[in-house]
């Protein structure tokens, strides 16, 4: 592990939507692997019997209440909704 | 005005009793900036307009006698800057991008609207690295913000002019962003307190995301105090980031108190200047009858390697919305250290790699946790230098972002397990330099940290200093 092909940079700039410069495809390709192979430190730690961890608070299905309010005005029956786009927008 | 005051007490004293008015303040800060932006390059945009309308506005309530005010208003005519990541209804945000370079946003964040609603004068927008991606402030994409305290110096980033702002003494407060030390790094490059809170405790609403599992919101300021204050307004559930947690806060203090300390933290790879000044802060707590103890967190070594895996990744995913259709201007506009993130992002996340470095990531960052847990099941503080060395020169590490990243190997820690942690000023470099150290604590111990910060500020007669320009 631990080196990034040229074909590689190209391939995740491809999933990524960018554009690089021939200059830039030849500078990350060595400062990605530079920090790919120090990252790749991580193989060796023991992590049989662990989960991930993707947040840190415990919260789950954080909802609010589902409650109907009352529109803030109405014209002939109708829902009013305030404006959303100003004149000189 | 000559002598501003250096401390949200001090202001609201001196307006209070008629020393000088808000709009006085507002013309004194505005000043200083004038003087120094050019040269510094801390703000990039300057409300002077709105704050003069906000000042007036202070005037005015300060003319109602009542005692109430300040439970009303608890920031009454503290100025204000925020790090140009935070939106601003009406006010450019650039998060420090030129893909926002002329982004007006149609609403505020949460700790804007509580700032604003709490009596604060709002002095502008300040510089960062862009997209928060940064320790030292030079990736700004508007040009790199210099340390006041001596401008051949970075400020420390991402929040460099949240800092700098500071230090330059061009407001009395600040906001930042923390997902691995990002307030607590230029804070301490510039002699200043500020909290990287909880996960969970601020609202990040309205606030650019960087790496939303990792992502804080905090104050910065010249005391514990201040920041205290500040942190007091910020808190709390807004209903609109559902990670934020209402807590019931513990402000009594235990009697008895343990801090913790690491041989990770306190011997390895430090420069002999911050380890010499840390094991003196040590010496402080110790005086003050507080317990010292030895933990050992081994799997700390690896934090970095955690972060710029899963911070990566986070914002690979968080930065693919700035597709040029729905915000600013195209991809074409992103810096190099966005592009360099975003690549390495989609490559631990890609086919063949995501478990080997994403999920491994993940994993690891579990054992961290649980290290941290642990060691808070045993002392309620932990001691850790903010960054290995003293504030670096402009320019010293900008070609190898490796050694760049390895600034923060202090700051991880605390973003992987979502606890809290505070920055503290204490003493200076033979260069004249800020220097200063971290306090640790276990999720939402905010006001541990707070008692445990004063009590070292009373016992080293500790005062706010701004740098000399």
């Amino acid at each position: 592990m631990g080196s990034l092909s040229k074909d590689d940079v190209l391939h995740v700039a491809k999933l990524a939507k960018l554009t690089l410069s021939p200059k830039e495809i030849i500078k990350f390709q060595e400062q990605l692997s530079k920090i790919i192979d120090y990252v790749s430190q991580l193989s060796e730690v023991d992590t049989l019997n662990l989960g991930p961890t993707s947040q840190t608070t415990g919260l789950e299905n954080v909802f609010r209440q589902d409650e109907v309010k009352p529109p803030s005005f109405t014209n002939d029956g109708y829902f009013a909704v305030d404006k959303i786009l100003n004149k000189e927008e | 005005m000559t002598d501003l005051p250096l401390s949200i007490n001090e202001t609201q004293e001196g307006l209070i009793k008629k020393k000088f008015s808000a709009v006085e303040l507002v013309d004194s800060y505005l000043e200083r900036i004038t003087k120094d932006n050019k040269d510094l390059n801390i703000f990039l945009t300057i409300t002077g307009e709105e704050a003069y309308k906000k000042a007036k506005e202070v005037d005015k309530i300060l003319r109602y006698k009542d005692i109430k005010i300040l439970s009303d208003f608890p920031l009454l005519g503290v100025t204000v800057a925020y790090k140009d990541i935070f939106l601003t209804k009406g006010v450019r945000t650039t998060a420090g991008s030129k893909v926002l370079e002329s982004y007006i946003p149609p609403y505020s964040a949460t700790v804007v609207d509580r700032l604003e609603k709490a009596g604060t004068i709002m002095l502008g927008k300040v510089n960062c690295d862009a997209w928060a991606h940064g320790s030292s402030g030079e990736n700004s994409d508007f040009g790199k913000t210099k340390n006041p305290w001596d401008n051949n110096y970075v400020a420390g980033g991402s929040s460099s002019g949240s800092a700098a702002a500071l230090s330059a003494n061009m407001t009395l407060t600040s906001t930042g962003t923390d997902t691995c030390g990002s307030i607590r790094l230029p804070a301490n490059f510039n002699y200043l307190v500020s909290l990287k809170p909880t996960y969970g405790a601020i609202s990040r609403y309205g606030v650019i995301a960087m790496a939303s599992s990792l992502d804080t919101v905090g104050p910065m300021g010249r005391s514990v105090d201040d920041v205290r204050r500040l942190f007091d307004v910020m808190k709390g559930e807004d209903g609109f980031d559902s990670t934020v947690k209402n807590i019931n806060w513990q402000k009594q203090v235990k009697p008895k108190l343990k801090i913790g300390i690491a041989k990770e933290f306190l011997e390895e790879g430090l420069d002999p200047e911050v380890k010499e000044n840390i094991h003196k802060a040590i010496k402080v707590f110790e005086k003050l009858g507080i317990e010292i103890k030895k933990v050992e967190m081994p799997s700390t070594k690896y934090a970095i390697s955690v972060y710029y895996i899963i911070q990566t990744a986070e914002v690979s995913s968080n930065l693919a919305r700035f597709d040029g259709i729905r915000y600013g201007e195209k991809r074409t506009f992103f810096g190099e250290e966005a592009k360099r993130r975003i690549m390495l992002g989609s490559y631990v996340l890609s086919s063949g790699y995501y478990d080997a470095y994403y999920l491994k990531a993940m994993k690891v960052r579990t054992k961290i946790r649980n290290e941290v847990d642990t060691i808070f099941d045993k002392v309620d503080s932990l001691i850790a230098p903010v960054a290995p060395t003293p504030p670096f020169k402009i320019g010293e590490k900008t070609n190898d972002p490796l050694k760049m990243y390895l600034t923060d190997i202090f700051a991880a820690t605390a973003n992987l397990a979502g606890t809290p942690s505070m920055a503290i000023p204490y003493g200076f470099s033979k260069n004249n330099l800020p220097l200063g150290f971290q306090l640790l604590g276990p999720r939402f111990s905010e006001y541990t940290l707070f008692a445990l910060g004063e009590m070292f500020e009373k016992e080293t007669g500790y005062k706010p200093q701004v740098a000399k320009i």
